[in-house]
C-alpha cells in the first residue's frame, strides 16, 4: 500500500521534472499578482479614511502615506491616487499574464515531454507486453488519463497553491487592520471549505453514477448504429426505440436529481457568502460607531469579502477531485513502468548462417517443440505446415519479436539474445502476415525505412507492384486508408513485401506473403527475388507448395514440430506428407 | 440573420419548456434585482449609521438584510434548478428526436455515414446545444439584468461617476467578443492537432509489431516528436492568448476602481458624494466586470453553438431514399408501428424487370436494362473480385437502394407496393462480418424471435452447426462487445442461427465465409446447404467453392455483370469465372489439406 503510494508520488515527482522551474516562475508571479490584488483596497481605504476624511494615520496606513510622499502632499496632489492605483492595476495585470502564460508554458512542456517519452516507450513495449493489452485501452491510458493527471497537477495543485495564497495574504492584511472584524469574517472561510468540500464528497458518487449511465446510454447508441442493418433486417426499430429512451429517461432523471442536489448547494453556499457580507456590515457599523474601525477598512473588508468566497467555494471541489488522478495515475504507471524489450548489448551487424538450436517457444500452451535446423547463408528455407503449427512463431523469434522458451537461435554463430534488437532487425527483413500499412501515401509507406526514390521505385518492381502503383492516377503519392484508396489484399502485401525489401537486409523472411496473390504473380514475384537477392538468405513462409518448391531445403511443420526435412524432390521421394500434399496440390483438384 | 434561421431549428425543443423559461427568467430578474440591491445595504450602513453617528433602525436593516439575501437564495435555487431541467430536458429531447429519426433512416445512410460521426451528433452536440440553450439563458438573463440594474442605480446616484465606471462596459464587452472568438479559433486549431497526435498514437499502438519489425521507431518518434512540438506551440498560444484577455480584464478592473477613486474622491471630498454612495460605486465596478464578461461569453457560446444546432437540424430533416408511399404505410406500418396483420407471407419468387441502376453518389450505371427471374428455392451466385460491385443486385432486392428505372417484382407484384420493413422482415441477411449485441448467446438469438422457447434456439443453433452454443449453459454464454469474446467462425454460426429462427423465405449470403479458418469454412459450409434448402438464396462469394452448385452464376467486374450461367456453361467458356476458379479452387483446396 506504501509503495503504492510512493509510487504514484515519485510518477508525479516525474511528470513535473522537466517543468518544475516554470511552475516556480508561474507561483512567484502568483504571489505579486495577490499581493497587488489586495493592495489595491488597502489604499482605496486609505484614501476615503486619510486623505478624504481626516483621520489620524494609524498601522499600515502610516507605510502607505510615507510611500505616497505624505498625507499633505497627497491631499494637495490628489492625482497621485489614481497614478498608484493605475500603477497597481497594471502590475496586477502584467502579473495575471505572466502568471497564466508561464503556467501554460509548464502544462505544454509537460505534455510533450510525457508524450513524447509514452511514445517512445510504447515502441520499445515487448509484444507480450502489446498482445496483453488491448489498443483501445492503451490509447485511452495515453489521451484521457494523461489528462487528467495534467489537470492534476496544472489545474488543481496550482490552483490550490494560487487560493491558499489568496486566503493567506489577505487575511495577514485583515488581522492587521483590525482582529476581531477579521476574525468574524474568517469564521466562514473554513465553514464554507468544509461545506463545499462534504458537499463535493457526498455528490461524487452521484456523478460516478451518472457518467456510468451516461457510458450506457452511449455504448447503446454506438451498438445501435453499428448493427443499423441488423436492426433493419429483424424489424427491431421500435424495441431499440424502446430501449435507448428508456435509458435516456432514467439518466435524465438521475440527473435532474442530482442537479437539484447541486442547485441546493449552490444558493445555499451563496447564501453563506451573502451572510458573511451581512456580518461584515453589521458588525463593521457597530466597530465603526465604537470607533474601533474606520470606514475605509470597513470597505476594505467588503472588498476582501467579494475576493475571497468564491476561490474558496472553488477549494472544496478541487480537493475533493484530487483523488480522481489517483487512479489514471495507477494507470499511466502501468505502461511506463513496463520493462521495455531488451535483447544484449552486442554491437555488430548479424550475417551468416541461421542455427536454431533445440528451441522451444510457448505462450499459454507449447507452440515449437525441440526445434533444430540450419540455413545455411544465401541458401533459400521453405516451411510449409497448416495453420497453428508455429511456422510464424519461427518468424516472429528470429525478428526477436518474442524470446525463445529454450534452446537458442543463433544468425553467424551470434546468439541473438546478446545481440541489441536494432542490428538483429536490420539483419532480418520480416514480412508480416497482416502487416501493418501506415497512414499517408504508398510512397510514405515504402520509404518507412528511409531510401532514395530510385531504391523505392527498384523494390516495388521487385514486389509487382510498381505497376499497380503507376494505375493509381497519384501514383506513389497515392493516399491509402480510410480517406483513399483501399488496397486489396493482395496489393497490401506486396506494399509490405516492398517495403521490407527497403531494408536490404541480409536476411528476408515471408510469412505467408504471397497468399493473395495469384499464381502469376506469385511466381513472377520470386523470380525477380531469387534475381536480385542472390546472397540473401531467404525464408518462405507458406500453405502452397508451389510457393515453397524451389527452396533449398523445405522443413513440414506440424504441430510446433518438424515431421518431414529435405529438398522437394528428396521429399517427393520419401512419399511422406509433403508428397501428399504436392499430389493434391497439382493433381487438378480431386478430392 | 442567416444565424438566426439556424437557431429556428431548436424552436420545436424548447417550446414546450416555454413556462420554465419564464419561471427562469423572472427568478432571475429577482435574484439579479437583490444582487443590485446588496451594494445599497452597504451604502446605507456607512452614510445613514456611521455617517449619522446613529443606531436607530439598525434592528430592521439587518432584518430586512437578512430576509433579502434569504430570499435571494431561495429564489437562485428555483431559477437554477429550471436551468438544469431545461438543460436535461432539452437534452433528453434532443436525443430521443435523433435517435428515433436514425432508426428510420435506410441501411444506405449508414453505408455514406461513419458510426463515429452519428455517435457523436447523438451525443456531443445534443450535449452542447442542451447546455448553451439552457445555461447561457440563465447567465444571460442574470448578468444582463444585473448590468441594467446597477447601471440605473449608479446614474440615478451620480450621473458622471456613472460614466466613470460604465466606460469599461464597452470596453470589456468587445475586448471579450474579440478574444472569445480568437480563442474558439485557437482551440479548434488545438483539438485538431490534438486528434493527429491521438491518430499517431493509434497507428503506433497498432501497428507496432510493423514498426519493429521494420525498425522504423526512429522515424516514427520523429514524426510524432514534430507533432507535439506543433501541439505545445499551438497551446501555448491559446494559453498566452487567454493570459493576455485575462490580464486585460484584471487591468481593467481595476483600473475602473481606481477611475471611482479618483473622480468619485474629489466629488466626495466636495461633499456631493457620501463615502458610502463611493464605496457602493466601488463594489459595482467589481461586479460590473464579471457579469460584463459572462455575457461575453454567452454570445460567444451562442454563435458557436450554431454549427451544433445545423448538424443536428441537418441530421433530422434527412430523407432516406426509400421511402414507403403513404398508402404502404396505411397498410403495412412504418418501423415503430408494423401492422403486422396485414403482412403476407413471402414465398420466394423474385424478379428484376428491366432494372436500370446507378447509385445516387455515382455518375456511372451499374445496371442497365437488367433482366433475371429467380424462382422459388433457386441459388443464385454473385461472384467476383473485391469491390467488383458484388452487393448492388442485393442492395437492391433489399431495397437498401430503389431502381433508377424498371422494377423488382417479389412473388410477381411491385417491391414497392409493400413496406420495408415487410420485405426484411422475410429476409435472412448474413453478413461477412455479422454484428452481435453484447449480452448472452441466447439475448442474441432473441433479438429476431423474442418470444422463442430455449428448445427452439437450441435447435437453430444445431442446424446452423454452432454446436458449442447449443445448450443451456452455452446460451447464457457472454458474447462480449460486439461479440468480441467468440472467433469469427463462431459469431457466423451464431448469426445463422438468428437468422434461421425468423425463418426467412429469402436467404441472403454476403460473403458469409471469407473471414473464417478453414474448419469453420466447412462447418458454415455445411450449415448453408442444410438452411438454405428450398429456400430462394444469394450467395456472394469471392471465394468460389461455395457456388458450384449454384443454379445460375452471376459474375461481376468493375461493377457490371460480365457473365452469367451455370458453373458448367461459364468453365466452358474460358472466360473470366474460368481464370477466377481456377486461381482459387487450388487454393482452397491447398487450405483444406492441412485440416
Amino acid at each position: 500500500m506504501r509503495t503504492k503510494k510512493q509510487s504514484k508520488l515519485r510518477l508525479v515527482a516525474y511528470f513535473i521534472k522537466g517543468s518544475f522551474y516554470l511552475f516556480a516562475l508561474s507561483v512567484f508571479f502568483n504571489l505579486i499578482l495577490v499581493f497587488t490584488t489586495v493592495l489595491i483596497p488597502r489604499i482605496i481605504g486609505f484614501t476615503v479614511d486619510c486623505v478624504l476624511q481626516n483621520d489620524p494615520l494609524m498601522g499600515e496606513n502610516v507605510l502607505i502615506a510615507s510611500l505616497l510622499g505624505g498625507v499633505e502632499f497627497v491631499k494637495s496632489h490628489y492625482y497621485i491616487v489614481l497614478i498608484a492605483l493605475l500603477a497597481l492595476a497594471l502590475t496586477a495585470g502584467i502579473s495575471k499574464f505572466f502568471n497564466l502564460y508561464v503556467n501554460s508554458k509548464a502544462d505544454e512542456k509537460l505534455m510533450q515531454r510525457m508524450r513524447n517519452k509514452l511514445f517512445c516507450h510504447l515502441l520499445v513495449l515487448p509484444m507480450s507486453w502489446h498482445y496483453k493489452h488491448m489498443t483501445g485501452d492503451i490509447l485511452q491510458r495515453c489521451t484521457s488519463d494523461m489528462q487528467t493527471i495534467l489537470n492534476f497537477i496544472s489545474a488543481q495543485m496550482m490552483s490550490l497553491i494560487r487560493i491558499l495564497v489568496l486566503v493567506s495574504i489577505s487575511l495577514v492584511f485583515m488581522f492587521m487592520m483590525d482582529v476581531t472584524l477579521a476574525l468574524i469574517a474568517a469564521t466562514t472561510i473554513p465553514a464554507m471549505f468544509v461545506y463545499s468540500l462534504i458537499f463535493q464528497l457526498k455528490a461524487k458518487k452521484h456523478f460516478r453514477k451518472c457518467d456510468e449511465e451516461e457510458g450506457v446510454l452511449s455504448a447503446r447508441a454506438q451498438e445501435n448504429l453499428s448493427a443499423a442493418r441488423v436492426v433493419r433486417a429483424f424489424g427491431r426499430e421500435s424495441y431499440e426505440r424502446d430501449r435507448f429512451n428508456a435509458q435516456n429517461e432514467y439518466y435524465t432523471g438521475l440527473w435532474v436529481n442530482l442537479l437539484r442536489r447541486l442547485a441546493v448547494y449552490w444558493s445555499s453556499s451563496d447564501l453563506l457568502a451573502s451572510l458573511q457580507l451581512l456580518l461584515i456590515i453589521a458588525f463593521g457599523t457597530v466597530f465603526a460607531l465604537r470607533g474601533s474601525v474606520t470606514e475605509g477598512e470597513l470597505i476594505v473588508f467588503i472588498s476582501y469579502n467579494a475576493m475571497l468566497i468564491g476561490p474558496v467555494r472553488e477549494l472544496g471541489r478541487i480537493v475533493s477531485n484530487m483523488s480522481k488522478a489517483g487512479v489514471s495515475l495507477e494507470r499511466i504507471g502501468e505502461i511506463i513502468n513496463a520493462e521495455p524489450e531488451d535483447y544484449g548489448r552486442l554491437n555488430r551487424p548479424l550475417k551468416g548462417d541461421i542455427v536454431f538450436d533445440d528451441v522451444s517457444f510457448s505462450y499459454d500452451k507449447p507452440t515449437l517443440s525441440h526445434l533444430s535446423f540450419t540455413v545455411k547463408e544465401g541458401s533459400t528455407l521453405g516451411i510449409i505446415g497448416a495453420t497453428g503449427s508455429g511456422k510464424s512463431t519461427i518468424a516472429h523469434l528470429l525478428a526477436g519479436l518474442i524470446r525463445p522458451s529454450g534452446g537458442s537461435i543463433s544468425i553467424g554463430g551470434v546468439d541473438i539474445t546478446s545481440a541489441t534488437l536494432r542490428d538483429l532487425r536490420r539483419s532480418v527483413g520480416l514480412v508480416l502476415q497482416n502487416g501493418y500499412v501506415y497512414s499517408g501515401t504508398i510512397g510514405d509507406n515504402l520509404a518507412a525505412v528511409g531510401g532514395s526514390d530510385a531504391q523505392i521505385r527498384r523494390c516495388a518492381e521487385i514486389a509487382c507492384f510498381d505497376d499497380v502503383i503507376r494505375g493509381f492516377s497519384a501514383g506513389y503519392d497515392t493516399v491509402i486508408g480510410e480517406k483513399g484508396v483501399t488496397l486489396s489484399g493482395g496489393q497490401r502485401q506486396r506494399l509490405c513485401i516492398a517495403r521490407t525489401l527497403m531494408k536490404n537486409a541480409p536476411i528476408l523472411i515471408f510469412d505467408d506473403s504471397f497468399s493473395a496473390l495469384d499464381s502469376e504473380t506469385d511466381l513472377k514475384l520470386r523470380t525477380n527475388l531469387s534475381e536480385a537477392y542472390k546472397n540473401t538468405t531467404v525464408i518462405i513462409i507458406s500453405h502452397r507448395i508451389a510457393t515453397v518448391m524451389n527452396a533449398d531445403n523445405i522443413i513440414v511443420l506440424d504441430d510446433g514440430k518438424i515431421i518431414e526435412e529435405g529438398s522437394s524432390a528428396e521429399l517427393l521421394n520419401k512419399g511422406g506428407v509433403y508428397k501428399k500434399i504436392y499430389d493434391r496440390q497439382t493433381g487438378g483438384g480431386a478430392k | 440573420m442567416k444565424s438566426k434561421s439556424k437557431l429556428k431549428a431548436l424552436i420545436p425543443f424548447l417550446k414546450p419548456h416555454k413556462m420554465l423559461f419564464v419561471a427562469l427568467l423572472l427568478a432571475e430578474l429577482f435574484v439579479s434585482a437583490a444582487q443590485t440591491a446588496i451594494p445599497l445595504f452597504q451604502r446605507y450602513a456607512i452614510d445613514t449609521f456611521i455617517g449619522g453617528k446613529t443606531t436607530d433602525g439598525f434592528a430592521v436593516f439587518i432584518v430586512l438584510y437578512a430576509l433579502l439575501i434569504t430570499a435571494q437564495a431561495g429564489i437562485d435555487y428555483i431559477g437554477s434548478f429550471g436551468c438544469c431541467k431545461i438543460e436535461m430536458f432539452v437534452l433528453r429531447d434532443l436525443r430521443k428526436a435523433s435517435f428515433n429519426h436514425l432508426q428510420t433512416l435506410p441501411v444506405s445512410f449508414y453505408n455514406t455515414h461513419s458510426v463515429g460521426y452519428l455517435h457523436s451528433r447523438l451525443m456531443s452536440d445534443t450535449d452542447n446545444i442542451s447546455s448553451t440553450v439552457s445555461w447561457g439563458v440563465y447567465q444571460g438573463a442574470y448578468n444582463g439584468l444585473y448590468i441594467i440594474g446597477a447601471t440605473i442605480v449608479m446614474l440615478v446616484t451620480s450621473p458622471l461617476l456613472a460614466l466613470c465606471v460604465l466606460v469599461i462596459v464597452p470596453v470589456i464587452a468587445v475586448a471579450a467578443l474579440y478574444f472569445n472568438r480568437l480563442l474558439t479559433r485557437l482551440r479548434r486549431k488545438v483539438r485538431e492537432t490534438n486528434s493527429e497526435i491521438t491518430g499517431s498514437l493509434s497507428e503506433a499502438i497498432t501497428g507496432v509489431e510493423t514498426s519493429k519489425t521494420l525498425a522504423t521507431e526512429d522515424k516514427l518518434s520523429k514524426r510524432f516528436f514534430a507533432r507535439t512540438a506543433t501541439m505545445r506551440r499551438q497551446s501555448v498560444r491559446l494559453g498566452g492568448t487567454r493570459a493576455l484577455f485575462l490580464s486585460i480584464f484584471t487591468f481593467a478592473g481595476s483600473a475602473v476602481l481606481a477611475a471611482v477613486l479618483y473622480y468619485g474622491g474629489q466629488i466626495t471630498s466636495d461633499g456631493v458624494l457620501a463615502i458610502g454612495a463611493l464605496s457602493m460605486f466601488v463594489s459595482y465596478a467589481q461586479g460590473l466586470t464579471d457579469a460584463v464578461q459572462w455575457l461575453m461569453e454567452f454570445f460567444t457560446d451562442l454563435i458557436n453553438v450554431k454549427v451544433n444546432v445545423e448538424r443536428i437540424d441537418n441530421l433530422l430533416s434527412y430523407k432516406g431514399e426509400v421511402v414507403d408511399t403513404p398508402e404502404v404505410i396505411e397498410k403495412y406500418g412504418d418501423c415503430f408501428n408494423e401492422k403486422r396483420e396485414n403482412w403476407e407471407p413471402l414465398n420466394g419468387d423474385i424478379e428484376f424487370d428491366d432494372v436500370t441502376f446507378k447509385y445516387p453518389d455515382g455518375d456511372e450505371y451499374v445496371l442497365s436494362h437488367f433482366n433475371l427471374k429467380v424462382q422459388k428455392g433457386s441459388l443464385v451466385a454473385i461472384v467476383g473480385e473485391t469491390g467488383a460491385g458484388k452487393s448492388t443486385l442485393v442492395n437492391l432486392i433489399c431495397r437498401f437502394y430503389e431502381p433508377t428505372s424498371g422494377r423488382i417484382l417479389i412473388d410477381g407484384r411491385d417491391a414497392r407496393e409493400r413496406s420495408v420493413q415487410w420485405l426484411h422482415s422475410k429476409i435472412g441477411y448474413i453478413l461477412q462480418d455479422p454484428h452481435l449485441f453484447s449480452g448472452t448467446v441466447k439475448d442474441n438469438l432473441l433479438y429476431g424471435k423474442p418470444d422463442a422457447s430455449d428448445d427452439e434456439l437450441i435447435a437453430a443453433l444445431n442446424t446452423a452447426g454452432a454446436f458449442r452454443f447449443a445448450s443451456k449453459e452455452g446460451l447464457s454464454l457472454e458474447v462480449g462487445e460486439g461479440g468480441a469474446s467468440l472467433s469469427a467462425g463462431e459469431k457466423q454460426l451464431v448469426s445463422f442461427a438468428r437468422a434461421l429462427l425468423v425463418d426467412p423465405a429469402v436467404f441472403i449470403l454476403d460473403e458469409a465465409t471469407s473471414s473464417v479458418d478453414t474448419l469453420t469454412e466447412k462447418l458454415i459450409q455445411d450449415a448453408i446447404e442444410r438452411i438454405m434448402s428450398g429456400k430462394t438464396s444469394f450467395v456472394i462469394a469471392h471465394r468460389l467453392s461455395t457456388v458450384r452448385n449454384a443454379d445460375i452464376i452471376l459474375v461481376v467486374d468493375n461493377g457490371k455483370i460480365v457473365e452469367s450461367g451455370t458453373h458448367d456453361d461459364l468453365i466452358k467458356r474460358h472466360g473470366y469465372y474460368y481464370n477466377l476458379y481456377t486461381k482459387q479452387f487450388v487454393e482452397f483446396i491447398e487450405k483444406a489439406d492441412f485440416n
